[in-house]
This record gives C-alpha cells, sequence and structure tokens, in this order.
C-alpha cells in the first residue's frame, strides 16, 4: 500500500509536468494549427533567467536571489516576452502557411535559441539551486515519505488547471480562445480580433512555460541549454495520444506518458531499465497506429478534406 | 529547339541529372585544386551531407510528409558499417557483444556501406509498415518518437554500441572522390525514383491525398517504398560518415544533424532534386564561412571573431527567412529547365514542375 502510494505520487508529480508543458503545446496548437518545436526552449530560458548571463562555470544567481513573489513574477515575464517576440517574428509572419512549414519554423526558432543560450551562458550545464530545501521529504502516512516538491508540483498543477478552465470558460477572451480553436475563420467572421486571440494564446503558452522551468529547475537542480528539449519531446508526445487540438485530451496525455515512465521505471528488470524511454517511444507508437486521432477525439484534429 | 535525334531526346529527359552533376563535379574539382587537406575534409563532410539530403528529398519532396526520422537511419547504417569494417581486435574490446561471425570477420568498406545502407532501409520498411498510415502532422511526430526511440536505443545498448563513449578504429576510407560517387548514384537513384511510376504515385498522393487515393493510388505503399529507398541511401550516408570520422558517437546523430540536413533541403526547395543540391551546397558554404569567422579573421590591424555557435544560430535565421519570403526555396521546386527555346510556338505550356 505504502509502495503503491509512493510510486502513484511519482507518477503523479511527473505526468503534472508532462500535463502542463503539453497544455502550452495543446493551446498554440489549437488557435494557430502551429505544433511549436520551441516550446521546450521557452522552458529552457525561463529556467536560464534565474541566473547572471555569463559563461562562467559557476553559476551566479540573479533573478534567483530575490524573494519568491518577486521572482516567479519576473521569470513568467520574460518567458511570455520571448514567446511573443517569437509569435512577431516568426509565427504571425508564417501565419498563413501550411502547418508543415510553420512546424519547420519553429523547429528553427527552437534551434536559434538554443545555441543563442550556448553563445551567452556556453554549453555546459551549471548547478543552480534555489529553495533546495523543497526536496525534503513530509511523512504523507506513516511509512510513506515524499518530497515537498512533489506535492507543490501536483498542487501549482491542479491550480494552474483550473484557473485555466475558468479563463476558458467563464470569460469573454477564453470564449473567444476556444472559439478561434474550434473554427478560425468563422470565429473571425464573428467578430472575435484574430491577432489579439492568437497573441492571448502565446502569451498564456509562455506563462504555463514559465510554470514549468521554475518547478524543472527546482526539481533537479541543474541548468543545461538541452533541458527543455526532453521535456518537449515527452510532452508533444502527451499531445498526440491525447488527441491534437484538445486541451483535455493534453492533461490526459501529460499523466498518461508519465504514468507510463513511472511504472516501467519502478517494474522493468534493472538491466531492462535503462531503455525505459525506448518503451514509452514505442508504446507512443503503438497508441498512434491504433488511434491516430488520439485518446480523446476534438474537432481540430481531424483534417479536413 | 526541340531535340531530333532518339540520343537529343534522352538528353534533354534527364538534363536536370546532367547539370547537377557536372556542376557538382565543377564544384569538387575547383575546391580539390586548392589542395587545402582541411578544405578537403569539409568538402567530404559537404557531399556525404548531400547524401542525406538526397535520401530526404526521395521520401520528403516526393511524399510531402516531413521526416524528422531519417537520422535514425543514418545512425542505424553508420553503426552497422562500422560493425563490418572494424579490426576484430578492437571490436573485442569496444563492442564485444557483437555476434561471433561479425566479432571474427570484416568486410571490404564499399560492401559493408551497402550492407549497412540495406539494414537502414529494412529498419525503415519495417518501421514503415507501421508509421505510414498515418497523415499529416501526425505522421511527422510519429517519425520523431521513431528518431528518439532509435537514439535513446543505441545510447544505452552499450555492448554494441559503444554507448555514451565513443567507438573508436573505424578505417579511414572516404575521401572526397568517394563520397561524390555515392552523391552521382544517389542522384540517379532519386531522379529515377521520382520519375518511376512510384514515384509519380506518390507525388499525386502528396498534391491530392483523396484524390490519389480514388484514383487508385494505395498511399501507404507507395510511401513505404519511398521511405525505404530514401532510408537506404541515407544509411549509406552514415556508413561514409563513420569512415570519414574514423569514429562514431551516438550523439553525432542528434538534432543538430537533423537540423542542418533539414534545413538544406529546405532552403534549396523541398520538392526538387535541384533544390536538394543547391541547398546543401549553398548552406555548406554558408556553415563554412561562419565557422572560419568564429575561429576569428584579420581585418587589416584588428581581428574579428564571431562568438561560439554563430555558425548554427546564422543557419537558423537563414532558414527562417527562407520560410518567409520563400517558402518553396531557392529553386521554387523546379528543376533546372531545359535551356534551349522551341523555334516554333508550341501550344502546350511545357511547365515542368518536379
Amino acid at each position: 500500500m505504502a509502495f503503491a502510494l509512493q510510486v502513484l505520487m511519482n507518477a503523479l508529480s511527473l505526468g503534472s509536468l508532462y500535463a502542463l508543458a503539453a497544455l502550452g503545446i495543446g493551446l498554440l496548437f489549437g488557435v494557430l494549427k502551429l505544433i511549436n518545436f520551441a516550446h521546450g526552449d521557452f522552458i529552457t530560458v525561463g529556467a536560464y533567467a534565474l541566473i547572471v548571463p555569463s559563461a562562467a562555470t559557476q553559476a551566479t544567481l540573479l533573478i534567483g536571489d530575490f524573494h519568491p513573489l518577486i521572482l516567479i513574477p519576473c521569470i513568467v515575464v520574460v518567458v511570455v516576452i520571448l514567446a511573443l517576440i517569437a509569435e512577431f517574428l516568426v509565427f504571425r509572419p508564417l501565419r498563413n502557411a501550411s502547418p508543415a512549414t510553420l512546424m519547420i519554423g519553429s523547429f528553427a526558432l527552437g534551434f536559434v535559441i538554443q545555441n543563442i543560450l550556448i553563445m551567452i551562458y556556453g554549453g555546459r550545464p551549471k548547478a543552480v539551486g534555489i529553495w533546495s530545501d523543497l526536496s525534503l521529504g513530509v511523512e504523507l502516512m506513516p511509512g510513506v515519505e515524499v518530497p515537498k516538491l512533489q506535492l507543490i508540483i501536483i498542487g501549482v498543477t491542479l491550480v494552474l488547471m483550473v484557473v485555466l478552465v475558468l479563463f476558458l470558460t467563464k470569460t469573454k477572451y477564453g470564449v473567444h480562445m476556444r472559439a478561434a480553436a474550434e473554427d478560425f475563420r468563422m470565429a473571425r467572421m464573428l467578430g472575435i480580433e484574430a491577432n489579439r486571440v492568437i497573441m492571448l494564446a502565446v502569451a498564456i503558452s509562455g506563462m504555463l512555460a514559465a510554470a514549468v522551468s521554475m518547478l524543472f529547475v527546482v526539481q533537479t537542480g541543474i541548468l543545461d541549454f538541452r533541458m527543455g528539449v526532453s521535456l518537449m519531446l515527452f510532452a508533444f508526445i502527451a499531445t498526440v495520444i491525447g488527441g491534437m487540438g484538445s486541451l483535455v485530451g493534453a492533461v490526459v496525455g501529460g499523466f498518461a506518458v508519465g504514468a507510463v515512465s513511472i511504472l516501467l521505471q519502478t517494474f522493468l528488470p534493472s538491466e531492462m531499465r535503462v531503455f525505459r524511454d525506448v518503451f514509452v517511444f514505442a508504446i507512443v507508437i503503438f497508441i498512434l497506429l491504433v488511434r491516430p486521432q488520439g485518446l480523446v477525439m476534438s474537432r481540430a484534429s481531424r483534417e479536413r478534406v | 529547339m526541340e531535340p531530333k535525334s532518339p540520343l537529343g531526346h534522352m538528353v534533354r529527359e534527364v538534363w536536370p541529372l546532367i547539370i547537377l552533376s557536372v556542376g557538382l563535379l565543377l564544384v569538387v574539382v575547383v575546391i580539390q585544386s586548392f589542395g587545402d587537406r582541411i578544405v578537403s575534409q569539409s568538402l567530404t563532410e559537404g557531399l556525404i551531407r548531400l547524401v542525406v539530403v538526397i535520401g530526404l528529398y526521395i521520401f520528403i519532396g516526393n511524399s510531402g510528409l516531413i521526416s524528422f526520422g531519417h537520422i535514425g537511419f543514418m545512425m542505424i547504417g553508420a553503426y552497422a558499417t562500422a560493425w563490418q569494417t572494424m579490426d576484430p581486435m578492437t571490436k573485442d574490446i569496444f563492442i564485444p557483444g557483437l555476434p561471433a561471425y561479425l566479432l571474427a570477420n570484416s568486410h571490404h568498406w564499399l560492401i559493408a556501406t551497402i550492407i549497412g545502407g540495406l539494414i537502414a532501409a529494412i529498419a525503415a520498411c519495417i518501421s514503415g509498415l507501421a508509421m505510414m498510415r498515418l497523415s499529416g502532422i501526425a505522421a511527422s511526430i510519429g517519425t520523431f518518437a521513431l528518431f528518439m526511440s532509435f537514439y535513446s536505443l543505441y545510447l544505452q545498448w552499450s555492448t554494441w554500441t559503444a554507448g555514451q563513449s565513443s567507438l573508436v578504429g573505424i578505417p579511414v576510407t572516404t575521401t572526397p572522390w568517394v563520397a561524390f560517387w555515392f552523391c552521382i548514384v544517389a542522384m540517379i537513384g532519386a531522379f529515377v525514383y521520382s520519375r518511376s511510376k512510384f514515384g509519380l504515385a506518390l507525388r499525386a498522393s502528396r498534391e491530392d491525398e483523396v484524390a490519389a487515393k480514388a484514383a487508385g493510388v494505395n498511399v501507404t505503399g507507395e510511401r513505404v517504398i519511398s521511405f525505404t529507398l530514401s532510408a537506404f541511401f541515407v544509411g549509406m550516408a552514415g556508413g561514409l560518415y563513420g569512415h570519414f570520422l574514423g569514429l562514431l558517437t551516438v550523439d553525432t546523430f542528434y538534432l543538430p544533424m537533423t537540423f542542418i540536413t533539414l534545413s538544406m533541403l529546405v532552403v534549396g526547395g523541398m520538392q526538387s532534386l535541384s533544390g536538394a543540391v543547391v541547398g546543401t551546397i549553398v548552406l555548406s558554404f554558408v556553415i563554412e564561412l561562419l565557422r572560419k569567422a568564429e575561429k576569428g579573421f584579420s581585418l587589416g590591424e584588428t581581428s574579428i571573431s564571431l562568438p561560439a555557435s554563430s555558425a548554427e544560430v546564422g543557419l537558423g535565421i537563414i532558414l527562417l527567412l527562407i520560410l518567409i519570403f520563400r517558402p518553396s526555396g531557392f529553386t521554387r521546386n523546379s528543376e533546372i529547365y531545359w535551356p534551349f527555346k522551341p523555334k516554333v510556338a508550341v501550344t502546350e505550356v511545357t511547365h515542368r514542375q518536379s
């Protein structure tokens, strides 16, 4: 029982990170039909913004030294600004291009961001310890101890998801955004301003990326210019198996990928454990084949003839 | 001028191929005449990349699906070739997990490279049978997942691949001319394929999948054929690359390689062989120039150098500019035309878009 709870907590916290990243990707896909390969690099930038820009091997905290109440908004602002710059310089000029072109465009953008990071910060991973006391354990019940951070990750994810749902269903702009995701042309004809909706979606996607980068960097304590890429890959997979364009699907997919990873990690024999990712990807390919439309069907995911 | 003799017709048929081969030959001869060893190494690397890009064109250009997975096949080909050509003594030390036959024998590099390409093709055929049922964006992400699973498999499979360390002791046999001949073979392969009934059927499905299906094209089957063929060339390029570097690491075949080759194809023009060749040549020069600039050059008294990884940033920016301002690439997706205008006005429009 205690063991099961431990595994469950691991799966939930990993799934939360994937789900948050997948939401950021799914949101943009809904509105822009854009597979944002640069999302992972938004996450990376959010983490790097904590330290002083320099190529020194020893990281010096800059924003990371601020009080949490100032720190978090700062990181959010940095990532949102980056996302908006990306929208203006890359996504907007490519607005009418085919999804394939957009995809390559965001791939190029991600590559550029990564290499600019190397240019400024150097290519070596750096240790950065912020809020390291969060990794201390809390006893949930006798014999079950989980890091405080896991609870925080799950909590933050739940709160963000509730806020996002409220925003999408209860506010004017949220309804606009859902309308645009459903049928962009129709939404425009009914008087929804395209640029505003898209900028809002990009900004929210950036906020979600900032949340992921904070949670992730506190968890790992390491800055690496490729840190976002691996997260993004799993998040991608989450959006695809969840069903492209469906936000519920993105969340379901995120938790599913997290659960599968943790289960494989726990129950594979130790010599097979290094091949965990291979199994995860193989399962993904299998799901894609059985249900190419994803676990949760959405209107946007159907390709129109 | 319409050619009159059968030979003339044939020349006209394969005109793009002739121009591209001669052009490439000129590039190689001119660069080789510098006689600089470092320059000639960059040349070899560029030519190997050209084989990869032509391989990518065979699939992406004809099917219209973007594949992020081909560098995985390059890796498979590279390791499969190295398994055959390395000295048995070295194999014992680095990769003792190989089957007994491979541990005891080695093949000539040419045979090994072809077998390496075939193994990559088999891997592509099996995975393609599953993957090619997907369409559009799902197919692209599927190839990405495939790539990542190959990558993490090879990274951990240390008894066969030396895992996270590098596999050394591969004989260095790839000279510029070897790479050049592989380019020519790849170009002929790509050209013949895209004009064969298979290539035409696949291109029909690229333009309109539903209409092609209605006209009796087995879209999945055609895609698998082209996926397999392209993986064959990309796999052979992997073999050449291993025998160019003399060592292999799994990390060589990761996202930067995917990015560079894909951008070469897109910049040149995804849907034409000329685009693949032109894009590779132009971007290779750009990369070399930027790399030079990273090392620094002197301008009168002062020496200027660009910061590290400017080449990558520059490449990314070029790709973005091309995507925004000229999404069909330098060649606008068409092949090099037959240069002679017909003497009499022809009613039929001879717009030959590849």
